[in-house]
């Protein structure tokens, strides 16, 4: 067994396909990362399938949205919610969202990397 | 028919150490849906990398939480070690992983306190909590410190034990075996205990992996998925094996964590049977470059410690996915069709950590 985790590049058209595949192949998520980047944000979701791990990397542009995957995967809901507020990634339709209030924040996206 | 109605649970609540809320939809007595609220003591230490070397940030990592601490400080060391290739010396592994196994004895001592407390079984409580107390100062007498240890570091350890405080940990350990197996006998055969935890939220095993669950939550339920099987630290040269339980229930989540403690035991002695002699601690050179996700299993379930470096002092990005944020949501799947009365322990049960979830 390994700890590493293969890291798969996907593009925005092959993203809900691939976390379908994820799910209706039997893995778990096991985390949601967002990174701030100088072209937008870094999105990594990592799945587990017994002692696995793959992590599906998406690009995502400033502005561009990024649909949830709470559908698919309903625990995913605070670990998108907090990417959104922290660093202000699109992500649209999370059930449930909490509008940039999970963490109760003064500062708006503080995570962000500034200019 | 029934009336609905929203009761909030929280965030100060006799049985929540750390404050978290709850909106629970009632139908007369029974939880219909439950939305839960963080964000209390939300604390941003993920950003301290700008601001913190890669050596330094250890002792942030360490201070993410009080009872994980050990395991966050080795999560974030073997993390940047992976990105650096450095090899670390074999004692320093022996070492964390003795050190981690007392965490987990510390840890589950503290839940098995705490749920003794929220059931009203108070000399259980008092029991758990003075038997964790031997292993807070077997921490003091090898790190110097009962909750934050600072032992861990990139490239190994910071201090070493000798043979005396290997002994002492033997003796020690030995001794809880023996003073635990009233404790053991009393959380699994007391018929206040099963009457408030058999078939008390019963987390089916389709549901724990479809939820994220993790830990103890996720081994109750059937499922044999234990981190230190990957091998970290000495793990890779000890006997692990994963503790199940096919019940999924509350009584289950807890015979679990009981067995996890005899298991640390021997764990222990094992390490101290083959610790080998030599350094505890390899040199560090240069910045690193490249990215890392590391697993561990802290006492509470699967932790997992993402970096990212650029090449300089400062990580471009330190994530740490802690395991209460993945038991949230199995927790929430628990709470729907439970009585009322029944919340606080089912909180428990998942052993929540509040302070790690709002890092």
């Amino acid at each position: 067994m390994d700890n590493r985790s293969e890291i798969r590049k996907i593009t925005m058209a092959e993203f809900f396909s691939a976390v379908v595949h994820m799910k209706t192949e039997g893995w778990r998520l096991a985390q949601i990362c967002a990174n701030s980047v100088p072209q937008g944000y870094e999105m990594s979701y990592s799945f587990c399938k017994g002692y696995q791990m793959v992590t599906l990397r998406l690009e995502v542009g400033p502005d561009e949205e990024v649909a949830s995957i709470t559908q698919i995967y309903p625990c995913a809901f605070l670990q998108e919610n907090e990417a959104k507020e922290l660093f202000g990634v699109q992500i649209t339709k999370i059930q449930p969202d909490y509008r940039d209030k999970l963490y109760r924040i003064e500062e708006s996206t503080p995570f962000r990397k500034k200019e | 028919m029934s009336t609905r109605s929203i009761v909030p649970f929280g965030p100060q609540h006799p049985v929540l150490p750390e404050p978290v809320h709850l909106d629970l939809v009632l139908e007369d007595e029974m939880v219909v849906d439950a939305v839960p609220s963080i964000g209390y003591i939300h604390r941003g230490l993920e950003k301290l990398v700008d601001k913190r070397d890669f050596k330094q940030y250890v002792y942030i990592a360490e201070r993410v939480c009080g009872i994980c601490s050990c395991g966050h400080g080795l999560g974030y060391c073997q993390a940047v070690e992976q990105v650096m290739g450095i090899e670390v010396p074999d004692r320093a592994r022996y070492l964390r992983t003795i050190w981690m196994e007392m965490s987990r004895v510390h840890s589950h001592l503290l839940w098995l306190g705490l749920l003794a407390d929220a059931m009203g079984f108070e000399s259980l409580f008092m029991e758990s909590w003075r038997l964790r107390e031997k292993i807070l100062d077997l921490f003091d007498e090898t790190t110097g410190g009962r909750i934050i240890h600072s032992v861990n570091q990139v490239g190994g350890v910071q201090k070493d034990m000798d043979q005396g405080m290997l002994d002492d940990i033997l003796r020690v350990t030995r001794d809880l075996e023996k003073d635990m197996k009233p404790v053991i006998d009393t959380f699994l055969q007391d018929y206040t205990v099963q009457s408030r935890l058999k078939g008390v939220g019963v987390l089916s095993k389709e549901d724990a992996i479809g939820l994220g669950a993790v830990g103890p939550m996720l081994r109750a339920s059937g499922v044999s998925y234990d981190a230190r099987l990957l091998g970290y630290a000495a793990y890779g040269e000890l006997s692990v094996e994963p503790v199940l339980s096919t019940e999924g229930d509350s009584y289950g989540r807890c015979a679990v964590r009981l067995q996890e403690i005899l298991q640390s035991f021997a764990l222990i002695r094992e390490a101290i049977g083959k610790i080998p002699a030599g350094p505890v601690s390899a040199p560090v050179k240069g910045n690193p470059d490249g990215e890392y996700f590391f697993r561990i299993e802290q006492p509470r379930g699967e932790a997992i410690y993402y970096v990212k470096c650029n090449g300089t002092k400062n990580l471009e990005r330190f994530r740490l996915r802690t395991p209460t944020t993945s038991n949230i949501p199995p927790m929430v799947q628990l709470l729907k069709g439970s009585q009322l009365a029944d919340v606080p322990l089912l909180i428990l049960t998942i052993d929540p950590c509040v302070s790690c979830t709002e890092r």
